[in-house]
């Protein structure tokens, strides 16, 4: 199993590198540039020649490329330009990563309480209303656009009956203690009660949107894997066991049907700590998502460094340790090692 | 009153847009307390689906189950969930065909024994695994205290089969149902799992459906033997009557099909002739009229009835002769 992680992680390592150089190729590629950006149409050609100077873009590419590797090893990342000029784009991201990852594991939250039990219920009335009209409700929920979902729960709730806020992370004005950059937590830790009500309220709303893809995907995997597991001749013999319900639910068919559960749950979550540009957009959330769309708008090349370069590290690592926790729900894979 | 009554039971199965399949077509049979009682024919003459209808395993939707099965004068059949929980793997246990996909791959071994001692028995956790390392001992699996934690891919597969066998037995059933439990292992384990079954039913005096389309096992473990085709019973008699003179051409074929130690060398084998798809409906005749080497006129007209005959039950208007020193032999 060490082999293993140790194999895994230097894979990561490899594909942090081949996407460095992609992704500085590729964004010094697009159209437009900081300079244009910063400067406007308004800037002097004097003006652009320093500024070019000072962000160093007239070294040939792969001068710039080593240079940005060189501090990037050592976690210096360039300045932002755009998004909050002036700022280091390390210390920028950091600020930012924990709003995001407050945010994705809320719509994974709700995405897993209410699929899982939803796709048990339907697998177990197969054919019936509940089970139909869930299914077309989890293909309503996998192709609607997140950001017209978005823009419709914050119209109705937020707007139009006002219940909840419209954005943002917490109301103004409000002076909450930080400990962890995790909101709802910081006020838990420090009994702030209400900062940590408000920042539940603040969240909900952008977690509930995000969570409409997760919790489609979760629910049909589940759905489908009870389906089959149903099937199973042990459900049979645990049947014939006459056991109570809940334990052929839970021992027999539930731990078995959750076996793919896991990893579309690691896939998913993998991608929610991408940056949810659009769902942190439509509710000024502020994560890395934001910062990425933000930064595209304004060339901050160093902002959408960082964000990229690092949410492929969260994905890869999700990923990881959803392999790994794989070895503890199921014993066969946990033996493979040994035995053969 | 026997132990079990089954009377008329008839399965079928309905799918949407498809003609409605007949599995098991009335038949009736009656299982005495210690009793072992042979279930027999070929694959899909409805043999495992009457044992789970008794054991109400069918699904419950697409299919119909009709009839009467009666164990201690309870009528299974109308059982309410709870009320039938509360029998099987108490009073009713089974042993399936495959132990691989029998047992749950992610749960320990012990715990699947254990889980029915605490729910019948009510034991605590702690008593019902020294229980289960206990009657792991009993079905023979050596260093049992090691096993209780150990999951079924690490077993053997005539392991598993002594696990499966273990839950089937730890409450002590009166009756306990083996369906084909030797056909997915190795020859030399089916004889040890035999063997097993039959000293654990004769210790426990529990009563034994054996459910098989291998007449060597039947020979060596049954009382009393229903052998059966396309849904129905043909013929049903005691062990010995039924192997010194098969009646029905059906158990005749399935007889001369298999190899004995004391014909002659060089006497070919006699397969029976065609398959289950040949089959007539009953309502026609005899299912097996077109297969039957003796088949007469009536045999494709006039459904046959079982009915006594010498001690025994047959369906069949022309059975093969009593030769006359077998006759003579059994008596």
């Amino acid at each position: 199993m060490l082999r293993y992680t140790i194999r895994r992680v230097l894979q990561l390592a490899l594909v942090v590198l081949v996407l460095s150089v992609l992704l500085f190729a590729w964004l010094r590629a697009l159209p437009g540039g900081p300079v244009s950006a910063l400067l406007g149409d308004r800037g002097t050609a004097e003006s652009r020649a320093q500024l070019r100077e000072a962000l160093g873009l007239d070294d040939p590419i792969f001068v710039q490329y080593f240079a940005f590797l060189g501090r990037a090893l050592t976690g210096d990342f360039g300045t932002s330009t755009g998004v909050s000029p002036g700022k280091p784009a390390m210390e920028l991201f950091l600020e930012r990563f924990p709003a995001t990852i407050e945010l994705s594991i809320a719509a994974i939250v709700i995405a897993l309480i209410g699929a899982i039990p939803l796709g048990y219920l339907a697998a177990r009335r197969r054919g019936g209303w509940f089970d139909n009209a869930s299914v077309v409700g989890s293909m309503i929920g996998i192709s609607i656009p997140i950001f017209f979902l978005a823009f419709l729960l914050k119209y109705l709730l937020a707007i139009k009956l006002g219940w909840l806020p419209t954005g943002g992370r917490q109301s103004a004005g409000l002076d909450a203690t930080r400990v962890t950059g995790f909101f709802v937590l910081d006020g838990l830790l420090t009994r702030e009660w209400d900062a940590s009500l408000d920042a539940l309220r603040h969240l909900l709303l952008p977690a509930l949107a995000l969570s409409s893809i997760p919790f489609a995907v979760i629910f049909r995997i589940t759905r489908a894997s009870v389906l089959d597991v149903m099937d199973e001749d042990y459900v049979r013999t645990a049947r014939s066991k006459g056991l109570a319900k809940r334990i052929v639910r839970d021992r027999h068919i539930l731990r078995n049907a959750m076996l793919p559960v896991v990893t579309t749950v690691g896939l998913q979550t993998g991608a929610l700590l991408s940056g949810a540009v659009l769902t942190e957009t439509v509710f000024s959330w502020q994560g890395v998502g934001q910062a990425l769309a933000v930064g595209f708008e304004r060339k901050d090349f160093p902002v959408l460094q960082v964000v990229i370069i690092a949410a492929a590290m969260a994905y890869v690592l999700v990923n990881l340790i959803v392999d790994l926790s794989y070895a503890a729900i199921d014993p066969r894979i946990r033996t493979a090692g040994k035995v053969g | 009153m026997a132990l079990l009554e089954v009377r008329d039971l008839s399965v079928v199965f309905r799918r949407k847009g498809e003609e409605p399949t007949i599995a098991v077509d009335g038949i009736s049979f009656d299982v005495e307390p210690g009793q072992t009682v042979g279930l027999v024919g070929e694959s899909g003459c409805g043999k495992s689906v009457t044992s789970l209808a008794i054991m109400g395993l069918l699904p419950s939707r697409g299919v119909d189950v009709s009839g009467s099965v009666s164990f201690e004068g309870t009528e299974l059949l109308h059982l309410s969930q709870r009320r039938l929980d509360e029998r099987r793997g108490r009073d009713l246990g089974m042993v399936f065909q495959d132990p691989l996909s029998s047992l749950n791959p992610v749960v320990p071994i012990g715990v699947q024994i254990a889980e029915v001692l605490q729910r019948h028995r009510e034991l605590s956790r702690k008593q019902a695994r020294s229980e289960a390392a206990e009657l792991l001992n009993r079905v023979g699996i050596p260093d049992p205290a090691r096993r209780l934690d150990e999951y079924p891919h690490q077993l053997s597969g005539g392991m598993r089969q002594r696990a499966l066998i273990a839950i089937a037995l730890a409450c002590r059933p009166r009756l306990l149902i083996a369906d084909e439990p030797t056909t997915a292992l190795d020859v030399t384990i089916q004889a040890q799992i035999l063997n097993l079954l039959t000293e654990l039913v004769a210790d426990t005096d529990t009563a034994l459906i054996m459910i098989t389309h291998d007449l060597g096992v039947v020979a060596g473990l049954c009382d009393e033997v229903n052998v059966m085709y396309g849904g129905r019973i043909v013929e049903r008699a005691e062990r010995h009557a039924l192997f010194t003179a098969p009646r029905h051409p059906y158990t005749n074929g399935l007889l001369e099909s298999i190899p004995r130690l004391d014909a002659p060398r060089g006497e070919r084998l006699v397969p029976i002739r065609g398959s289950v798809v040949d089959n007539i409906p009953w309502a026609d005749g005899c299912a097996f009229a077109p297969r039957c080497p003796n088949a007469i006129e009536p045999c494709w007209s006039v459904t046959p009835a079982l009915v006594a005959d010498d001690g025994r039950m047959l369906r069949c208007h022309n059975p093969v002769e009593v030769p006359v020193t077998a006759g003579e032999g059994v008596r």
